[in-house]
């Protein structure tokens, strides 16, 4: 414990480095396989191949992937945009799935509906498929959460700092205090961007509670 | 006016949903489609407002042609009910009553008056507004759907089944509340159905189909009842089983009997 208090400063400032390179791999991810997911559901000719690639991308070790990148898309090895890059990779992979069952997951009653009462194409896309998918998207989004918050101290290993940095500074320096405090601080941030994730959906979705809560009426009775 | 002139719809693989189907329902009238599941009934419904296409043949509002207006612009001009309502599940009621007057641009606001209005129209409590879909019966739930279906004060009024997900007793009020606002409204309404007895009491018109949508008999409802065309439609409306010639009861001439024995009610004096 002593070398908690001792070390506070680099904690929080690890911790806050952590966030920063945290979010935008989950955003940026999320924003992606929204179209690819959807092409995949859409086109069901094409969902084996695309969700195929998709799920090998998530099978590329991330340290391969770390050298892989940069000459791809010419950034330096040691960035973070290298890292974040790699992270927004593992996201999709991660997220096309659950978009194509999300939208998979709609009734089609539903759907005729909307388009029965007049709601074009795009209209119908934004304001009836994409919120009815929400619940299934928001589940993915979740996963994605977690596996990127604690992805990202790999990142360490190509010189981008985040609490990764306290698992090989206290491993080398033998430390045990530094490396159980890495693991506890990234476990602190998983979570609390799980449970702002949740708060999201019941604010955004306050529905989809109401129909988990009568699902689980109706298996009571 | 609706007019089918010589429509056809075939699907993918050869099934024939339709074939050769030509109908005028006047406006301002209540015409019943009847007819069992798969005699194309739902097909016919869906033309009217472009979610079906025929292969051949033309479907016509007021004289004019289908296939010149936009689907879209076209469907929201409709009311259009179907059956357990067809509520949007992430909308509450008063948002989903107002679906599609604020698909027609109109503001928020205004739409919600026009929502809240309809909510007493049909007689639905104003306290529900704030609801979502899931939180009513299915009573309730086909009410909003009606309601919705009235938003931008539509001529023609399409009704799919829309008391088929409802029990007995509920469907007999909605029934009786739907011949009120006909009464009051004087819509253009199409209704499918595959219940008898429904189409009996609301239709102004009935019209029996069989496979294909071929038409076996249209009249009013005393025209089918006092001479069906032919055996199917005897049949169909459950006369040649007996159960819709009635006599007084050998036992109590009040009573009222049907060929089997049955008691359907008594005479008023």
């Amino acid at each position: 414990m002593q070398w908690v208090g001792n070390n506070l400063g680099l904690v929080a400032e690890l911790t806050l480095a952590h966030i920063a390179l945290s979010i935008p791999p989950i955003v940026l991810g999320g924003l992606l396989s929204i179209p690819i997911g959807w092409l995949a559901f859409r086109f069901p000719t094409w969902r084996g191949s695309v969700l195929g690639v998709v799920g090998v991308l998530y099978t590329i070790p991330s340290l391969a992937l770390f050298v892989l990148l940069p000459p791809l898309f010419g950034f330096p090895i040691l960035s973070e945009l290298n890292v974040i890059v790699a992270l927004v990779i593992y996201a999709v992979a991660i997220m096309v799935r659950s978009v194509s069952d999300g939208f998979a997951s709609i009734d089609a009653g539903s759907l005729r509906a909307a388009t029965a009462v007049g709601y074009g194409p795009w209209q119908r896309f934004f304001q009836v498929e994409l919120p009815l998918a929400g619940p299934v998207l928001l589940a993915g989004l979740r996963v994605v959460s977690v596996s990127t918050v604690s992805l990202v101290t790999v990142g360490v290993l190509v010189g981008v700092k985040s609490l990764g940095y306290l698992f090989t500074d206290g491993f080398q320096r033998r430390i045990e205090a530094e490396i159980v405090t890495g693991i506890v601080m990234t476990l602190v941030v998983a979570l609390i961007f799980d449970v702002l994730l949740l708060a999201l959906g019941r604010a955004l979705m306050p529905w989809s509670l109401l129909a988990k809560s009568r699902l689980r009426a109706n298996e009571a009775v | 006016m609706i007019e089918f002139r010589h429509v056809s719809k075939d699907y993918p693989g050869g099934a024939r949903a339709v074939s050769d189907f030509s109908l005028t329902v006047p406006t301002g009238t209540l015409t019943v489609l009847v007819g069992s599941s798969g005699c194309g009934k739902t097909t016919l419904l869906r033309m009217v407002n472009r979610m079906v296409e025929p292969t051949s043949g033309e479907v016509l509002i007021d004289g004019q042609h289908l296939s010149e207006r936009d689907p879209v612009e076209l469907r929201r001009s409709i009311g259009y009910v179907m059956q357990s309502g067809g509520l949007l599940p992430h909308k509450t009621v008063i948002d989903n009553i107002a679906t599609v007057s604020r698909l027609c641009g109109v503001s928020k606001t205004e739409s919600h008056d026009r929502a809240r209005e309809l909510m007493g129209v049909v007689g639905l409590d104003s306290d529900l507004a704030t609801r979502y879909p899931q939180q009513l019966s299915g009573g309730q739930q086909q009410r909003v759907g009606v309601a919705r279906a009235l938003a931008m004060d539509p001529n023609i009024l399409l009704m799919d089944e829309p008391f088929g997900a409802v029990d007995p007793v509920v469907r007999r009020e909605l029934q009786r509340e739907l011949l009120d606002l006909q009464a009051r409204l004087n819509k253009t309404v199409v209704f499918v159905t595959h219940d008898v007895d429904e189409a009996f009491l609301v239709a102004d018109e009935m019209v029996i189909l069989r496979e294909g949508a071929e038409i076996v008999q249209q009249g009013t409802a005393e025209d089918i009842i006092t001479a069906p065309a032919d055996n199917f439609v005897a049949s169909f409306i459950g006369a040649a089983q007996g159960n819709r010639v009635l006599h007084r009861s050998s036992k109590d001439p009040a009573v009222v009997v049907d060929s089997d024995g049955r008691i359907q009610g008594r005479l008023e004096a």
